[in-house]
């Protein structure tokens, strides 16, 4: 095989990891906008708030040290304990339930009946909270979080291709444990809608709000079940970007990313999420391959978001979106 | 007792269909106008110039043309930092290309290149809508701030990538570049406002602005009455990036004077501005308004309060400042969706009433 197809195809294999981390990130979008209507801007600021609390709390740093140092003069930072990454995991996860309880609380209840574009803008106001919240509490510097697993280039994949093609692939181990995370997350996610009571209710809240409500399911327990579970895939989108490249602001910006994904996935199917994650990640490491050389490189940051324009030109609902009726 | 309609005559249909029908709001707003043009010439100093005036022009040009496309068409937009971006690099290429050129027509023919740019990336707005839109504006802003941080032409090849404005007069006064002072680059960008939102006010109430409206409420109904779709929404494009784009232009030429496009003009500019629309009520021209006041004064006033008053360290202040500012904005969607024109509105009523109860 010539040599310029065989490193398309690497490039094209870290597309796929790649793809997998943003359609990690579009999941939660999905999940939000199929149980309630909202197109949940913060999905990318929550998934840095939550790494930064699992940090916070695996490290034992002191909740707002930084605030209460600035106020009272003291010089606090550290309790001095750190906690096995399971039971930080387990204590982020009671975190993002407790602000999705009190999301809905707060600020959903108030909007019910509003016009998209308001809550669309509730969730933007959310997201710049968060993030200032996020950084009060823990702190603003780059921090390096460790879940355990394995970090650098992967020997297996080397391995294989090589007895393959005779050229042995770049593939990043925590790249494929992510994808193989991710896997298992859509998976459990798919069993609890289809086998589980709450599953059943929240499918039918995202098939018609009234009809649900009319049929006793509470409209209000599921939108708290949707944002807490869109803070769990938050989370685990948090972590894995987080052990990749650093919990830090930038954390939040993949969530622009995974906005292409959902225009080309559409924004109610969750097959949709992962396809278009796929191919948004593949796409955009193909066209950095072929094309950056030629127009400058940096494609990465706007070549996804033209492809799912010219996508949408020809099926102005997404791939897997429902078909759009209108009624006069 | 003084604001109301009653023994204020109409005898001419010119005078029944006038912007301000009630007395009071007409007084008002030749007072405002008296002041900003009177009165704030004279008292004005640098650091209000620069810290508040000149941003909240300049701003509340932008936030009229995204209420155009946003509150009046329907057309959900988060390309607008991109869209300003094109404002200040047009500008840029003509004052050095035709440095003869006098500045006032170097921001407008920068504004009708931005309106250019903007009717091609509103082209998908005829296939697609709502949200799916929005997020296809969003690869105008990428798109848009990555040809200019990567193509040395925009830029004149030179070396730091950044724009800087060359020193240009009107009427013997400098108006832009290190020369100038805060009055000329006060009345400088009030022109252009003052004129923008008269334009805005009017075409908003003429036909062009019912179409956009008709669009807005149900498009598929408003195609039946014999609106044509295309010609609405790309008009309200082409108007919209056209005042961005001259907000884009002001930004640069009057009050940053060297900007660099990712950092002046990135995706938070886009929401700024959309916020300045929401906060200040949408389908409103004094929405706009204050819309940018509140968006501009807020963050100066936390600033002064906690960094000069508390002495807190600049970086907390910041973090603290983006927590108050989505906390305010949720706080306002919770009470008041509509706006502050909203409130406006609630008192203008009372006030009608006043001093009897209904």
């Amino acid at each position: 095989m010539p040599d310029t197809l065989l490193f398309a195809l690497e490039a094209a294999a870290n597309g796929l990891t790649a793809g997998v981390m943003y359609a990690l990130v579009a999941l939660g979008f999905v999940l939000i906008f199929k149980a309630s209507g909202i197109f949940n801007f913060s999905q990318g600021v929550m998934a840095l708030f939550a790494a930064l609390t699992l940090v916070g709390l695996q490290t034992g740093q002191i909740p707002f040290s930084h605030l209460i140092n600035a106020m009272f003069g003291t010089r606090l930072h550290h309790f001095g304990w750190t906690l096995p990454t399971l039971v930080a995991i387990a204590g982020t996860v009671v975190v993002m339930v407790a602000f999705a309880w009190l999301v809905e609380r707060l600020i959903f209840r108030h909007l019910v009946n509003q016009e998209p574009i308001i809550l669309f803008m509730a969730t933007i106001g959310l997201a710049y909270f968060l993030e200032g919240l996020g950084d009060i509490m823990w702190g603003a510097e780059v921090k390096r979080l460790d879940v355990g697993i394995p970090q650098g280039m992967s020997p297996v994949v080397d391995d294989v291709t090589y007895a393959w093609f005779g050229y042995g692939f770049y593939m990043d181990t925590l790249e494929l444990w992510a994808a193989l995370i991710a896997g298992v997350l859509v998976l459990s996610l798919i069993l609890f809608s289809q086998y589980t009571k709450q599953g059943r209710a929240l499918r039918a809240v995202a098939d018609d709000h009234q009809a649900a409500l009319s049929v006793g399911i509470s409209l209000r327990f599921i939108w708290v079940l949707v944002w807490s579970l869109a803070g769990i895939v938050a989370l685990v989108a948090g972590m894995m970007w987080g052990a990749k490249s650093g919990v830090q602001f930038s954390l939040s910006l993949i969530a622009l990313k995974a906005l292409p994904v959902l225009i080309l996935g559409g924004f109610t199917s969750i097959p949709g999420a992962i396809v278009g994650g796929l191919i948004i990640g593949v796409g955009e490491r193909l066209f950095d391959f072929f094309m950056g050389p030629i127009i400058g490189g940096a494609t990465e940051n706007w070549f996804a978001y033209m492809l799912a324009l010219v996508f949408l030109l020809f099926r102005p609902q997404g791939l897997f979106g429902e078909k759009i009726i209108e009624r006069v | 007792m003084i604001y109301r309609e009653a023994g204020d005559f109409k005898t001419t249909y010119a005078a029944d269909n006038q912007t301000f029908p009630i007395k009071g709001d007409r007084y008002a707003y030749y007072l405002v106008l008296a002041l900003a043009l009177g009165v704030m010439p004279l008292i004005i100093t640098d650091y209000w110039a620069n810290a508040i005036i000149i941003p909240f022009l300049i701003y509340t040009i932008a936030a009229l043309g995204l209420n155009i496309l946003i509150g009046y068409c329907g057309q959900l937009s988060l390309g607008t930092g991109g869209f300003m971006a094109v404002g200040a690099y047009a500008s840029f290429k003509l004052m050095t290309a035709f440095p003869e050129l006098s500045i006032v027509f170097v921001v407008l023919l920068a504004g009708l290149c931005t309106a250019a740019v903007g009717v091609a990336f509103g082209l998908p707005s005829l296939r697609i809508k709502g949200f799916y839109l929005a997020v296809a504006t969003l690869a105008a802003q990428f798109f848009l701030i990555w040809l200019f941080t990567r193509t040395p032409w925009f830029f004149n090849y030179s070396p730091t990538g950044m724009i800087s404005a060359p020193t240009r007069t009107v009427f013997g006064y400098a108006v832009t570049g290190p020369r100038a002072s805060a009055v000329s680059m006060y009345l400088f960008c009030l022109a252009f406002l003052i004129g923008l939102a008269w334009l805005a006010r009017n075409l908003t109430r003429g036909t062009l602005g019912r179409k956009w409206m008709a669009i807005r409420d149900m498009d598929i109904a408003a195609e039946i009455i014999g609106v044509n779709p295309l010609i609405a929404k790309l008009s309200a494009f082409a108007v919209s990036s056209f005042y961005v784009g001259i907000a884009g232009a002001l930004l640069f030429v009057v009050y940053l004077g060297s900007v660099e496009a990712g950092e002046a003009f990135g995706i938070t500019v886009s929401f700024l501005v959309l916020f300045m629309v929401i906060i200040g009520g949408l389908g409103s021209i004094l929405g706009s308004f204050l819309g940018a006041f509140f968006l501009v004064v807020g963050p100066v006033l936390l600033k002064i309060l906690l960094v000069d008053n508390l002495r807190w360290s600049s970086d907390l202040a910041a973090h603290l400042e983006i927590m108050i500012i989505g906390l305010l904005i949720i706080v306002f969607l919770v009470l008041e969706p509509h706006g502050l024109t909203a409130l406006w509105r609630t008192i203008k009523e009372k006030l009608r009433l006043w001093p009897f109860p209904h």
